[in-house]
């Protein structure tokens, strides 16, 4: 195995990592905080992928396009919470992953109606769309580290938030006890609002981010979600220093999974059989570690305290 | 009173007539619509409303009736679409099927039903050999053949090394198996990824592992959406004119629209294989594209191109035994004689009821619009029959 292949395959794989953070975290604080199963959270990353393919088109600019999405998905995710989710806070889970459930077939129909099923692709301005000579003999696609920067800054910025503001201070105490932050007269009404709304724009700038990579698709959002969940199970349900972390764990392990299973696998079984269990076998890995996570650490690598 | 008997006896021929010939031709389509390989649905659904008008919408002057039916791209629905049509509908052709392991699982259900199948776009090596059957058509090819043709394209060109990527599923193998036995070179290296409806769109991975291989081609198979995903992907990693890119079924008019908004310019002048490319030369297939442009306002797919034949495959059919339908082994013996205007032009059916077809090499060019299309450039493999047909024992 030839050293530059596999920093290559490190860098692919934080980049998924970092596109599975920015899904992730929204998904864990709203789970965290509100206490809500979000199965739809997924079509946010949809929609903010449709937003930024049609902005794209119009504006002609990509990064304006993301700059007007965003506020656009975040808007989206206000009128689904004051709409539909703010009914549903009192019910159990249950009741939540049926009616967002509902969201996500509703979503995508809707889609279906205004963009057509075909999909929309997403072009790149030609200074992003090249590679870029890392160190010598590594190139990397320039988009793809575009990717990896924005989801560090993005990281960063939540932490900074989480840990340094007063509304940061409140979502940490209502992950930990909503209850009684509640009971100490915080209007939990709008932080559950925020929060939604927040958690809706990162997940639609993920969807901004892979689109021009893939296209902007109906229920491009379905699939991630399972993995997102993941992620939020491994990291500690509410903890963003434990979506970051699980993220990044499960982007790697699945990069190097494709990348270097079936050479293993060629050691100890025939070549057909290898090639054609290496795919089953690398999809399954991160299921395989979630079990083991949470065979010694049932509360996910880094739970909120106070549970 | 013989105005009364007159009657009488058109009453008599009117309760006869309906066991003698059924009153309309039942059709049963099976293809994706949902799921994001809907796209390609669509095109098929168009050609076939595009052939039903056409036709003026009868055969041997029964008016069709068509059912068409969405697999939402899994073996089990497919199967189970089949069965309805088959049970419920009482259709007299089951048509359609993009999908290899739909078709592997739907076949029993028509088969079984004594109808006829035919397949509109799949080709698994395992219906063409051991599993064919006397009722079972294909209006497209076996998916090994358009591989093979890739095979020798590269064996004309020198290459002498080269990276294999196709999805994890029937005909994945398939078109693998194809190219290995064609291809004189070495196979470096080759990847086989999730496939399915949350198939693998992100080939970051085995992109990088294709280009660390140094091989001097890669050979990939990618219908629908990840076609378009993986050349754009394949752009951004900077693999263009480092590793020439030679595909099967992954650069056609659903693909190029995408790409060329997309600017991905690369993808011309790349090398395809194919039994049929929108400028093929044949009376038929001027009526069809020019058709279908006109109706829709954009190229057909070879999916359009196949499911378009399906209808005019039947409609031979149907001729042939003047509209009665229980006249099984005429309607067979006229599919068999293959004497229907196809898009291909003339061709003939081997044992297994697989076209023996020409295959051409394609290339992606710019219409006098500005719009990207593909072209034929020469022939690969003249008259080909499959590999599997020997198996077949009939």
């Amino acid at each position: 195995m030839d050293w530059t292949l596999f920093v290559t395959q490190m860098l692919n794989g934080l980049q998924l990592g970092v596109l599975l953070f920015l899904l992730a975290s929204g998904l864990t604080l709203i789970f965290g905080v509100m206490d809500f199963v979000n199965l739809a959270h997924g079509s946010l990353y949809m929609v903010g992928a449709y937003f930024c393919a049609s902005l794209t088109d119009f504006t002609g600019s990509f990064v304006l396009a993301v700059l007007l999405a965003l506020p656009l998905t975040a808007l989206v995710g206000l009128a689904v919470e004051f709409i539909v989710i703010r009914r549903l806070y009192a019910r159990d889970h249950l009741d939540h992953v049926l009616a967002t459930f509902g969201l996500i077939l509703c979503f995508d129909t809707a889609v279906q109606f205004l963009w057509g099923p075909e999909g929309m692709a997403i072009a790149l301005p030609a200074v992003l769309d090249g590679q870029v000579e890392i160190l010598p003999e590594i190139v990397f696609p320039t988009f793809r580290l575009l990717i990896i920067a924005v989801g560090l800054v993005v990281a960063l910025g939540l932490y900074v938030v989480v840990t340094r503001t007063r509304a940061g201070m409140l979502i940490r105490a209502g992950a930990s006890n909503r209850t009684m932050v509640a009971a100490l007269g915080i209007d939990i009404q709008r932080l559950f609002a925020l929060v939604f709304a927040a958690g809706s724009a990162m997940a639609g700038l993920a969807g901004m981010m892979i689109a021009p990579i893939t296209e902007a698709s109906i229920g491009m959002g379905n699939e991630i979600i399972i993995i997102a969940f993941v992620v939020i199970i491994i990291g500690g349900i509410g903890s963003i220093k434990g979506a970051f972390v699980a993220a990044v764990l499960v982007g790697l392990i699945d990069t190097m999974g494709r990348s270097f299973l079936d050479t293993l696998l060629k050691v100890v079984v025939s070549d057909q059989n290898a090639e054609t269990a290496a795919p089953a076998l690398s999809a399954m890995l991160i299921y395989i570690l979630m079990a083991a996570i949470l065979a010694f650490q049932p509360q996910g690598l880094f739970p909120p305290k106070g549970r | 009173m013989i105005r009364k008997l007159t009657l009488l006896a058109a009453a008599g021929m009117l309760a006869v007539s309906p066991a003698l010939a059924a009153d309309k031709v039942k059709i049963g389509y099976v293809t994706t619509i949902t799921t994001p390989a809907g796209v390609i649905g669509k095109d098929v659904v168009d050609a076939v409303n595009l052939a039903l008008k056409d036709i003026g919408g009868k055969m041997a002057g029964l008016p069709v009736e068509l059912f068409m039916e969405d697999d939402g791209f899994k073996p089990a629905i497919g199967k189970q679409k089949t069965d309805k049509l088959v049970k419920q509908n009482k259709v007299d052709f089951v048509a359609g099927y993009l999908w290899s392991h739909v078709l592997l699982a739907s076949r029993k259900s028509a088969l079984d039903a004594g109808k006829f199948l035919i397949s509109a776009n799949a080709g698994p090596s395992q219906i063409a050999g051991k599993l064919c059957h006397e009722n079972f058509f294909s209006t497209s090819w076996q998916n090994d053949q358009t591989p093979m043709a890739m095979g020798e394209v590269l064996n004309q060109k020198g290459v002498k090394s080269l990276y294999v990527m196709a999805p994890n599923y029937a005909a994945g193998k398939n078109m693998v198996a194809g190219v290995e036995r064609t291809f004189k070179g070495k196979i470096i290296g080759k990847d086989l990824t999730k496939w399915g409806k949350d198939a693998q769109l992100d080939f970051s991975a085995e992109l990088a592992k294709a280009k660390a291989s140094g091989a001097e081609g890669i050979f990939i198979f990618y219908p629908g959406k990840a076609g378009g995903a993986f050349i754009k992907q394949y752009e951004q990693a900077g693999l263009r004119g480092k590793i020439p890119l030679y595909s099967v079924f992954t650069v056609d008019s659903i693909a190029l629209p995408k790409l060329q908004k997309a600017k991905m310019d690369g993808v011309m002048g790349s090398v395809m294989t194919q039994f049929w490319a929108p400028d093929l030369d044949t009376p038929q297939n001027k009526k069809f594209v020019s058709g279908f442009k006109k109706a829709f306002g954009r190229y057909p797919s070879f999916y359009a191109a196949q499911a378009y034949d399906s209808i005019y495959l039947i409609k031979s059919a149907v001729e042939a035994v003047g509209g009665d339908m229980t006249n099984m082994d005429g309607m067979r013996a006229a599919m068999v004689a293959a004497t229907f205007p196809s898009v291909r032009g003339e061709f003939t059916y081997g044992n297994n009821h697989f076209p023996i077809q020409n295959f051409y090499s394609r290339e992606v060019v710019e219409d006098a619009d500005g719009v990207w299309t593909t072209a034929i450039r020469k022939v690969i493999l003249k008259d080909h029959q499959d590999p599997y047909a020997k198996d077949c024992k009939m």
